[in-house]
């Protein structure tokens, strides 16, 4: 594990974070779950089987320390995510098709 | 399980950005989610901490009034489901510290406000499991009071703190459910059985009413909560729709609700019931119920005793790191 793994783990007495993700059934991807406390991965694994699958939501599970996560800011949303508001062409019913015209 | 507020909260948002508080307050007003990330007034946030951290403490200190019957359950079956919902309020828990979390608090800040007696929890885990049908009627009448407290809240404006509600009221219903079980087969028992049911609901039915905080006349800071939409319902019409919900169900038990002033009112469609002792929910509040001094001693001996164990665990952790990193 490198030292970025277990950096925070070495300095503070709380055990780190790890963010869960579950995968409820093959053929589906790993979905946020929420998180937990462990000393380590091992440990990050079975805390997250017994507090996010008690009721067989999950065939597998995905522990990732949450200092490793890099979000994007919601400051900046704008500035990523609203150029497509205006590229409608992107989508199929930008379109006009006439009726008679099947299969397409 | 659920907590109400039970702390002043300061309302006032000093020096907050106005064109930024006015696009969180446009932004809440049209339902949508706050997420960790987003700008929130400082008051919001802490609203929520001290909400969301009371509320996993109460999850928490829940276990210890059932955990105590599990070695006398009646049944090797009984015996299963109560090992199964105690460890759903463990994990209850843990989503709600993780969702508090997300706040900027850490889980030892929270371990620690409980233990020090600054966090409160809900008043109801503050009273005794006497007899075996406490469990059927904690289960039925305080899981069921938590329901009510709790769907509104999968909408509640913070983002984590409604995903967290939303896997709660999922297991709850089992909660309950298994509850009214016990409560069914003790009123169909014996005649001892069927007093040791009546018993338990006269002594949780009015500390079950006080879950839901105090009344809307008396709760200054449910305004702001409600505009806020962390909270979403008002703690009487809560109240109100658990008494219309419960009274047909102590009925079909064949139990009698310690309330001589129940009666139903057709004008207003639910029951009108008597009045209930302020006083004695403001008492446990300052933490005079029955058995607070033992939950609290209780929690902090597991705390204490589980250092060595924290410890250990981060130990062996970075000895590890340390080898693989030398390999």
């Amino acid at each position: 594990m490198s030292k970025a793994l277990t950096g925070k783990a070495l300095t503070s007495k709380e055990w780190p974070l790890w963010e869960v993700f579950v995968r409820a059934k093959n053929g589906l991807s790993h979905k946020h779950a929420g998180s937990v406390h462990a000393a380590d991965a091992r440990m990050a694994l079975e805390a997250a089987r017994d507090t996010y699958t008690r009721r067989m939501e999950g065939i597998s599970l995905w522990v990732v320390p949450s200092a490793s996560i890099v979000a994007s800011d919601p400051g900046e949303a704008a500035a990523l995510f609203e150029p497509a508001s205006d590229k409608v062409y992107r989508h199929p019913t930008f379109y006009v098709i006439p009726d008679n015209v099947k299969n397409i | 399980m659920y907590t109400t507020e039970l702390e002043k909260q300061r309302m006032a948002s000093a020096q907050e950005d106005p064109e930024k508080l006015a696009e969180f307050d446009a932004r809440v007003a049209a339902d949508d989610f706050i997420e960790p990330k987003d700008w929130m007034p400082e008051a919001y946030r802490k609203t929520l901490i001290r909400q969301i951290s009371q509320h996993a403490h109460s999850e928490i200190v829940g276990m210890l009034p059932e955990g105590n019957w599990i070695t006398r359950a009646p049944s090797l079956r009984r015996k299963a489901v109560l090992l199964a919902k105690v460890q759903d309020e463990g994990g209850h828990g843990l989503y709600l510290y993780c969702a508090a979390e997300t706040l900027g608090t850490s889980r030892d800040e929270m371990v620690e406000a409980l233990h020090s007696g600054r966090a409160k929890y809900s008043t109801i885990f503050n009273y005794p499991t006497l007899t075996w049908a406490d469990i059927g009627a904690i289960g039925w009448l305080v899981d069921g009071a938590a329901i009510m407290n709790q769907v509104p809240l999968q909408r509640t404006s913070y983002g984590p703190y409604a995903r967290a509600m939303v896997r709660i009221c999922k297991e709850e219903s089992f909660h309950q459910r298994q509850g009214f079980e016990i409560m069914m087969t003790l009123a169909n028992g014996t005649a001892e059985q069927k007093r040791m049911a009546q018993d338990a609901l006269n002594r949780w039915w009015w500390p079950s009413l006080m879950m839901f905080g105090p009344p809307d006349d008396n709760s200054p800071n449910s305004a702001q909560s409600m505009r806020w939409r962390i909270k979403r319902e008002t703690n009487d019409e809560i109240r109100q729709r658990f008494v219309d919900a419960t009274v047909p169900q102590a009925e079909a038990l064949g139990l009698t609700v310690p309330d001589a002033d129940l009666k139903w009112n057709e004008a207003k469609g639910g029951y009108d019931f008597g009045a209930i002792d302020w006083e004695e929910f403001y008492a446990v509040v300052r933490g005079e119920g029955p058995v607070a001094k033992e939950r609290m001693k209780a929690r902090t001996k597991a705390w204490e005793d589980g250092a060595w164990v924290r410890e250990a665990a981060l130990a062996h952790a970075a000895k590890r790191a340390q080898r693989m990193a030398a390999e």
